[in-house]
């Protein structure tokens, strides 16, 4: 039982990083019918320059608030100088030239930083707190639910009570009609791009004191337990990345506890397999509109 | 009569081919004017140049006599143009009040806006009982009352309204088209109206033009349109 608490916190915490992440992806697959492949590249991109302004000043908060807002201009500049002159008639075009961001920002940052792996300090202690002699939650994993909350939250409110969050729905959903009412769809987009990278930011930020460090490659692995809580919460569905992300959290703290960490990865690929065959929308994919 | 909006020597088209040639057309203002034709004749491609969802290769649009070609279709909405498109263009996604409100967020009339949205919900009272029915629940006849109030919460001095009747029932087709009558002799409001319920618009309509493979084939008053047989029978079939 002892054990199956610890997992179960432990899967929440990861998951919570997944869901953050998988959310970015939907922003952007909202935005621009794209799977942003290079969302984990530009996401490390974002955590070096966070972590070597902590280096040079010390202050982890400042490096956290540059990576965020690192974040946000590389999500921009990805968008107005790359993705928007990609034709969009296969939606392959998009997939291969976000592959060749990741080549790209990858080697970038081999050829600034080394390909070898650089600590990354968390702010808070990772020691877990006991209650009742069961091991539950450190700081930093009430920090990590702390800021995914937030963050949630946050969009939630944008999307749902405010004028930019509406326009952004619409330019989503209807781009030609939303120009006709006066929205800039064009602006919109880039705002999605913006807040999606500084979403991956965050994730990249919570998730790799948990790992090795810091790499070129660090959030490849992130990203594929991301996606498919993308995909198995239903890439339509904000409210599904995050259930999506608890789900694979848990998933793969369960079967690393009890089958060993060599078998996670495969775990996460059949329950990606199972839901597509059952629900290929996803979990929480909405159902057809009426045509009459 | 002033014209409201007028084209010029339009041509325009998708790609290098013109699908309008050389369109001469004036809308007066506080007047509802009827674009009738064949499938493929244009008239959706007008509206959406006019719109400028498509820029034109040739010619010009004005609106109260000022060229519109440098301005772009965001724009357009400042200028009181409003432009319900062909399957009415509703966000299905988004709620009724979501879709109404769209209409509004360009305006800095804070209240006038919130004004025009509560007389929206006055005159469709089936979108006031379903504010927060997702667009995608709606019937035809609910989405079409959706997006002409939508167009109606921007207060715009010009309506282009492409195939309002598409798969409505005759009886809602008929209530559109008598509140497209109210709101010209009411609010003064220009229509543009692309149908091809003939019978329909011309109920409605103060002029006509008939157009033809992308050009205009005739223009006249309703009541000429509607009693000349030769050209009935020859560009709207009936």
């Amino acid at each position: 039982m002892d054990r199956f608490v610890f997992l179960t916190f432990d899967g929440l915490s990861r998951g919570a990083v997944y869901a953050a992440f998988a959310l970015a992806l939907v922003l952007i697959w909202r935005a621009a019918r794209i799977v942003n492949f290079a969302q984990g590249a530009m996401a490390v991109a974002t955590a070096y320059a966070g972590y070597s302004v902590s280096a040079a000043t010390g202050s982890y908060w400042l490096g956290f608030a540059v990576a965020i807002a690192g974040g946000l201009l590389l999500g921009a500049a990805v968008e107005r100088v790359v993705m928007r002159f990609v034709d969009q008639s296969s939606p392959l075009n998009g997939v291969v030239v976000a592959l060749g961001l990741v080549l790209v920002i990858q080697a970038v940052l081999g050829m600034i930083y080394g390909n070898e792996y650089r600590p990354a300090a968390a702010p808070f202690s990772r020691d877990a707190f006991e209650i009742g002699g069961i091991a539950l939650l450190s700081r930093f994993d009430l920090y990590v639910f702390a800021a995914v909350a937030s963050v949630v939250v946050l969009l939630v409110l944008l999307f749902t009570r405010t004028a930019v969050g509406l326009r952004m729905r619409a330019a989503a959903f209807a781009p030609d009609v939303s120009r006709l009412l006066g929205v800039h769809v064009g602006g919109m987009l880039t705002l999605g791009w913006a807040l999606a990278a500084a979403v991956g930011s965050l994730a990249a930020m919570l998730v790799l004191p948990t790992e090795l460090g810091l790499h070129p490659t660090a959030m490849d692995i992130v990203f594929v337990s991301s996606f498919t809580a993308a995909v198995v919460g239903g890439l339509d569905s904000p409210v599904g990345a995050v259930i999506g992300g608890l789900l694979v959290g848990l998933l793969l703290s369960y079967v690393s506890g009890y089958l060993g960490a060599t078998v996670a990865p495969m775990a996460v690929l059949i329950l990606l397999v199972v839901v597509l065959l059952g629900r290929p929308g996803g979990l929480f994919a909405k159902s057809a509109a009426r045509t009459a | 009569m002033t014209a409201l909006l007028e084209a010029q020597d339009l041509t325009a088209g998708y790609g290098a081919a013109p699908v309008l040639h050389d369109i001469d057309l004036a809308v007066p203002a506080q007047k509802i004017v009827a674009v009738l034709g064949a499938n493929g004749a244009g008239k959706t491609t007008l509206l959406r140049t006019l719109s400028g969802l498509i820029r034109p290769t040739r010619g010009r649009v004005l609106l109260d006599g000022a060229d519109l070609r440098a301005t772009r279709v965001e724009q357009m909405v400042h200028r009181g143009i409003a432009h319900v498109p062909e399957g009415r263009g509703v966000v299905t996604e988004l709620t009724v009040d979501e879709n109404l409100r769209l209409g509004g967020l360009w305006r800095r009339d804070k209240a006038d806006t919130k004004r025009a949205l509560d007389e929206v919900y006055e005159l469709f009272e089936p979108l006031a009982r379903r504010r927060r029915s997702p667009g995608h629940q709606l019937s035809g006849g609910e989405r079409q009352m959706l997006a002409l109030g939508r167009a109606l919460v921007g207060r715009p001095r010009l309506l282009l309204l492409d195939e309002p009747s598409l798969g409505l029932a005759p009886r809602v087709t008929a209530q559109i088209m008598a509140l497209l009558r109210t709101l010209r002799d009411d609010t003064g409001l220009t229509v543009l109206l692309v149908e091809q319920n003939v019978r329909s618009a011309l109920s409605v309509a103060d002029e006509g033009v008939v157009m033809s493979l992308g050009r205009i084939a005739a223009r006249s008053d309703a009541a000429t349109l509607r009693a000349d047989d030769e050209l009935r029978h020859a560009y709207l079939g009936f």
